[in-house]
Order: C-alpha cells, then structure tokens, then sequence
C-alpha cells in the first residue's frame, strides 16, 4: 500500500549507507549557488588572480572528495597508479558524474611533456555566466580547474591546472580548455614504473 | 613501565613502516597491502585509498580476511567524515561516534 512504508532515520550520518546518491541535482539550483559563491569572493578580494584563486581552492575541495567517493562507488576499490590512468578517470568517470557527460577531449600538449588538455565545448558553470570586458581573462572555469587539481593531488600526481578560453574558427563562442601541467616527480615516477 | 615502553614501540614501529607504503603504494593498484613489515611477533599491515590516506594496523600475526573486512568498513566510515565540507582532510578526526563505530568494527573482525 502507498504511504506506509517508512524510511528508516538515521541517529547519525555515519550509520546512513552510502549509496548510490542523487543522479540529479536541479541546474537552476546550482547556478544560483554557484553565481552567489563567485559574488560573495569578488567581496572579498582585490584582483582578478585573487578571485580565481579562490575558486580554485573551494573546487579542490570538491576535487577531494569526489576521488574517494567515486573510487569506492564506481571502480570498486582499485586505485589508480598511472598518469594516463588517472587522467582517463578524470575525463570520463567524474565528468560523467559531475556534469552528466564525458569530457569532450583529452589531448596531449604537443610543446611540453608534461602538458595534457581536457577540452569542452561550454563548461556547465559557465553556461549562465557572462565575463564583462574590463575583467578581461578571468574564467568562472577555475573552479572546474580547482576541481581537477583536487583530484590529481590528492591521488599523488601533483599538477597546475588552470582554465582558457581558446577562439575557435566559424564559432561564436570560444571553447574552454583545462590545461594540465604536472609537477616533475610525477613524470620521473611515470618513467621508473615504465 | 613496561606498558609505556611498549605503546612507545608499538607508535615507533608504526611509523618506521611508512616510508615501506611510500613505496609500495605505487606498485599496485589494490587498496589493502597486506602484511608489509613485521618486527619480532608484530605484524603491520596497510589499507591505502584513493587519496592515498593510508591505514595501518599493528598486530600480531593471524586473520587477514578480517584485517581486510575491518580495514574496508573503516575505508566506508572515512569516506563519510570525509563528505563533511566543514572537515580539513588531513586533519585529526574528533567525532566520538566514528570512535565508538571503529572500535565495535574492531571487535566484531578482530
């Protein structure tokens, strides 16, 4: 019968199950959030950089997170150990879950060794957001960038990331690349475990 | 004196086995590591996770299957302190619940 089924509470957060979570969450709802989290800093800073900064540091936290919880609920307790490994996790599996799709693409920087690239036709946090002109190069997507780095670190692959808007020919609107350096220990480590 | 010396040992042990994770870490990409080190009748075995928070257990040597269940019940706990946005990873986990959970965890596998 309706209605007389009761949901178990819980005394505590630890004794609720993990689960399998909310597979959606309502887009105007984060867009409100998201837009109040970038005014509340641009109230707290002076610059730009300071600005970008900030949404970094609240994405890493994020970044984090979702490492450990996707690695218990979606790869079934392995870690991983390899660059391209990590990489292929971030692009698809916490975009999927993330942003309900796979990243566009993943490149690998033709200049530097060190560089990979995740691109995306239009970040789902930019998506209600326009940059006035006098802000020049500041990009909501450091907080997706501030996103990734969480997640690079704290699985021991130590890297700057940031985000661009790069013009593409025939577009309106630029597409966003998040660029990827990682640090020198990781690619030495890459090298020795061959 | 005797139980002084020995929770002294039993730290200093513990911790001459990290730099052995450190290492061992990188080669595998399971999450429990087993019996990494032993010293006299000790046994330190290791759970690593994704974000390379590592646990580690002194005991003396018997039951790795329940080592293994006691460590992936503990690794669900984490996850969930972990989720609190208020909680600086890294940081010393203080909630007396996660205390009382750990050590029902402990004598129900060990």
């Amino acid at each position: 019968m309706i209605g007389t089924g009761k949901i178990k509470q819980y005394a505590n957060v630890l004794d609720k199950p993990l689960g399998k979570g909310k597979q959606e969450v309502s887009l105007s709802a984060f867009a409100f959030l998201f837009s109040e989290l970038v005014q509340y800093n641009q109230t707290q800073v002076d610059n730009i950089s300071e600005l970008e900064t900030r949404l970094e540091d609240a994405g890493y936290a994020v970044g984090a997170r979702v490492l450990e919880l996707l690695c218990q609920r979606d790869k079934g307790n392995r870690r991983e150990t390899r660059l391209l490994g990590i990489l292929s996790f971030v692009h698809s599996t916490v975009w999927k879950v993330l942003f309900g799709k796979v990243a566009d693409s993943l490149e690998k920087g033709t200049e530097h060794e060190d560089e990979y690239m995740i691109s995306e036709k239009e970040l789902l946090v930019n998506r209600f957001i326009s940059i006035p002109k006098d802000m020049g190069t500041f990009h909501c997507g450091a907080f997706v960038a501030g996103i990734v780095k969480g997640v690079l670190e704290n699985a021991g692959f130590p890297a700057v990331v940031t985000a661009h808007f790069v013009p593409v020919q025939g577009q309106q609107r630029p597409r966003t690349t998040i660029l990827i350096k990682f640090a020198e220990e990781v690619l030495r480590r890459e090298a020795r475990l061959g | 004196m005797q139980r002084e010396d020995a929770a002294q040992l039993h730290q200093f042990v513990l911790h001459a086995a990290l730099d052995i994770v450190q290492d061992l870490a990188w080669t595998t990409s399971a999450m429990f590591l087993k019996a990494i080190d032993r010293f006299n009748d000790l046994v330190v075995s290791v759970y690593v996770t994704a974000g390379h928070t590592r646990f580690m257990l002194l005991h003396d040597s018997r039951n790795e299957d329940g080592i293994k269940s006691f460590f992936q019940e503990v690794h669900e706990l984490y996850i969930k302190i972990l989720l609190n946005p208020l909680y600086l990873p890294g940081s010393r986990i203080t909630s007396s619940h996660f205390d009382t959970k750990v050590r029902a965890l402990a004598r129900k596998y060990l």
